[in-house]
């Protein structure tokens, strides 16, 4: 039997979109939809659905999809996920669903990712009804972040009547959405706005410029503020750096700096008073997502970019995706290659940066063959701008301001399965606790927190 | 919303406020600062904490105009409010979390210098109520230009002025003010200097070369976030990169790389100063 395709998704032409901050992607309209959910073989056991970190019942809303029921399909989303036409965006679909779908074995799996963010564009851009809020059970549970391990989290609970209230110490909701994920991936005022105020509608309450640590202690939440229980899913958001000579010159910025500056503070809009300094060469270091991020921002400022990666291509940590994307819109790949120095002139100001070639060399305890430097192959790549983009640790400020919480060797707190920490009441889920990971593990354990939180106010009652 | 409940120009660029924050005046330390929002468009502006009262849920922040952030913040008029104002952020003073015993063997001086003269005062007001000694000296480059003098000398054991043109007090630096005073027998186990990165910087050469056993400098960087995520405020201290907004922003002074904090402080001057030229004030000024 012959099947059809996978259906193509439009995107902006890269020469055209390499010079805004409008949505690369388009996505799908009803009808390639539909055409797309038509490929869905409707497994028995479907292993799109334990691959993915918050379970959506895929098949479900697929078939709705198929039927032309797109409020139906939406609201089968909804029992699992807070943050659909994030996640249609975002998510390493090739590793969870799309990867595990049996289409794609000898061809190409099912769009999932395209699909649940049409579902999600269509729900919103449709003004459909969203589900009511819950009975009130008379608890108070504080989240700590907006993110999405706090968004899911506070999503969860207040769908079984907590009465929840979220601490964000920016100014904007969303966290690594709003200041890290830039606009061409995820537009805020649209889609992201959109999905906070379903949460906000579900009767979460949201205060902001709130810093647990600093403005408020977690014990205070506890012991002062009637809140029964606790969770902390501050995300993992101090930038490392290489230890390596030159990081201090003036030109040298973390992804998390030069993506804050144009994500959350808007730079690259006129009417923002933000300033942000991309330069007229730039090189990022790192082969992650924030990297790719960063790069394709620096692009779109006018900036000739070029990615240094030690590693090769197959083992870019970043969405295949957002790959093809920056190397359509011109971006260059140093690959097997490392930075041993930042070069300076005399006012202290980048002038390049100097690097060393790579060889991969035997598998480590992971499976992954670690790069081996090839003695004498120095080199100078010439730029005013180096972006470090090598991932983050979690912010020791919680830990070190609430007794009873434990710290692992990495800086991530201790917490188990299912997200209690060692200090009673007091959950935690996502990149806190694990260190730089996805939007979608960091849904997942909020959820997981969530549930067990209820669990522990049961059965404290 | 932050409410501003007072105003008034302590000199033609130098503005204080009162505003309304509870939660941050709750937590505040001497130490510690803060960061303005004032409306949508602005940036994230690390300003000192100038007084905090916490029963009545409000913070003193004294603004200089320097850009058109600042002069935005300085636009604004009681009765009006800024989109956000968080904190309190960065460590409080040693001080706070001194022992008695501690506190007793500590006789402070402190170096202010411009505007940064208005958060020594919170710092000073605690070590008095502490019982601690302490001395301070104020410079500015006229007797117009010295702010806080009145607050921090009712707070204060010996307090000194020293002028550029000599128009009141000392005529000089306020570190040839302190070498004088520590050759009249003046003996301090502390140097806190608070002001312009270059005031600081020779406020540690003095120290050293008086051998006055500590040395504090409060830094006060480029800053996005404030929190510790964007790496902006890096610092070279011993030898080690170091976050200001996390880890200070008090540092041993002794051990502050200044000629590199001066350099990266100035990252943007070129844009600031585009900004400010092409910047038109939106916000009711002179109502």
């Amino acid at each position: 039997m012959e099947r059809i395709g996978r259906t193509p998704v439009r995107e902006q032409a890269p020469e055209v979109r390499a010079h805004n901050f409008e949505e690369v992607c388009l996505g799908y309209n009803i009808e390639e939809a539909q055409r797309e959910a038509s490929r869905c073989l409707h497994c028995k056991n479907p292993r799109c659905v334990s691959a993915c970190p918050v379970n959506v019942k895929i098949p479900d809303f697929i078939a709705k999809v198929k039927e032309g029921d797109f409020a139906g399909a939406g609201e089968v989303i909804a029992q699992d996920s807070s943050l659909p036409a994030v996640c249609g965006r975002v998510c390493p679909q090739e590793s969870q669903c799309e990867g595990s779908c049996i289409l794609g074995i000898k061809g190409e799996p099912v769009a999932i990712g395209k699909l649940e963010r049409f579902v999600a564009d269509w729900n919103r851009e449709n003004k459909t009804k969203k589900a009511d809020k819950a009975p009130a059970n008379g608890h108070k549970i504080a989240v700590v972040g907006s993110g999405p391990a706090g968004l899911a989290c506070a999503s969860d609970l207040a769908k079984l009547g907590y009465d929840v209230t979220i601490f964000e110490a920016l100014h904007k909701v969303g966290g690594v959405l709003v200041y890290g994920i830039p606009e061409f991936r995820l537009p805020k005022d649209t889609v992201l706005a959109a999905e906070i105020e379903d949460v906000k509608a579900l009767g979460v309450k949201i205060e902001t410029d709130v810093i647990a640590g600093r403005t408020i202690k977690i014990g205070d939440l506890l012991d002062k503020e009637g809140f029964e229980a606790v969770f902390i899913g501050t995300g993992a958001g101090l930038p490392k750096f290489m230890g390596i000579p030159g990081e201090n010159l003036n030109g040298v910025f973390s992804a998390n700096e030069f993506l804050t500056r144009n994500n959350l503070m808007k730079a690259f809009r006129e009417d923002y008073m933000t300033p942000i300094k991309a330069g007229k060469n730039a090189v990022v270091v790192g082969g992650g997502n924030v990297a790719m991020d960063a790069a394709r921002t620096a692009l779109r400022l006018g900036v000739n970019t070029t990615i240094v990666y030690r590693r090769s291509e197959v083992e870019l940590p970043a969405r295949k995706e957002e790959v093809h994307h920056a190397k359509e819109e011109g971006i260059n790949f140093q690959l097997l290659t490392n930075p041993v120095e930042i070069l300076g002139d005399e006012k202290g100001w980048v002038t390049g940066i100097k690097c060393i070639r790579m060889e991969l060399g035997e598998p480590d305890e992971r499976g992954r063959r670690s790069p081996i430097p090839v003695e004498g192959s120095e080199f100078v790549i010439e730029c005013d701008t180096v972006i470090m983009a090598l991932g983050t640790s979690p912010n020791p400020l919680i830990a070190r301001t609430t007794d009873g919480l434990e710290t692992t060797k990495r800086g991530g707190l201790v917490a188990d399965e299912e997200g209690a920490t060692t200090r009673e009441g007091v959950f935690a889920g996502g990149d806190a606790v694990t260190g730089a990971a996805t939007v979608i593990l960091a849904m997942g354990a909020g959820r997981k927190a969530a549930a067990a939180i209820d669990k522990y106010i049961q059965g404290k009652n | 919303m932050y409410r501003i409940l007072s105003k008034d120009m302590l000199t033609p660029t130098i503005c204080r406020m009162v505003v309304e924050a509870p939660r941050l005046a709750k937590a505040a330390l001497p130490g510690q600062f803060l960061i303005i929002r004032a409306d949508e468009q602005g940036e994230r502006i690390p300003l000192t904490i100038s007084d905090i009262d916490a029963e009545n849920g409000t913070v003193t922040i004294v603004t200089q105009m320097i850009g058109a952030s600042s002069t935005d913040i300085v636009a604004h008029e009681v009765g009006d409010s800024f989109l956000d104002v968080v904190g309190p952020l960065g460590n409080p003073s040693d001080f706070c979390s001194m022992s008695e015993e501690e506190l007793r063997s500590k006789r402070y001086v402190f170096i202010a210098g411009g505007v940064g003269t208005a958060p020594v005062y919170p710092q000073v007001k605690w070590l008095h109520d502490h019982g601690v000694p302490v001395d301070v000296i104020i410079g500015a480059r006229n007797k117009d230009l010295l702010i806080y003098t009145q607050e921090i000398g009712s707070a204060c054991d010996n307090l000194y002025l020293c002028t550029d043109d000599g128009s009141v007090g000392f005529k000089g630096v306020g570190t040839a003010r302190l070498e004088q005073l520590v050759a009249d027998g003046k003996k301090y186990t502390t140097c806190v200097a608070i002001g312009p990165m270059i005031m600081m910087k020779f406020a540690v050469l003095a120290s050293k070369k008086l051998e006055i056993p500590e040395s504090i400098v409060s830094l006060n960087t480029l800053m996005v976030d404030g929190t510790g995520m964007c790496g902006a405020c890096r610092v070279t201290v011993g030898g080690k990169t170091r976050f200001a907004c996390v880890e200070g922003p008090e540092f041993n002074g002794y051990e502050v790389d200044f000629d590199e904090a001066m350099r990266r402080q100035g990252q943007y001057k070129s844009e600031e100063t585009e900004a400010k030229e092409h910047h038109v004030c939106k916000i009711g000024r002179g109502k």
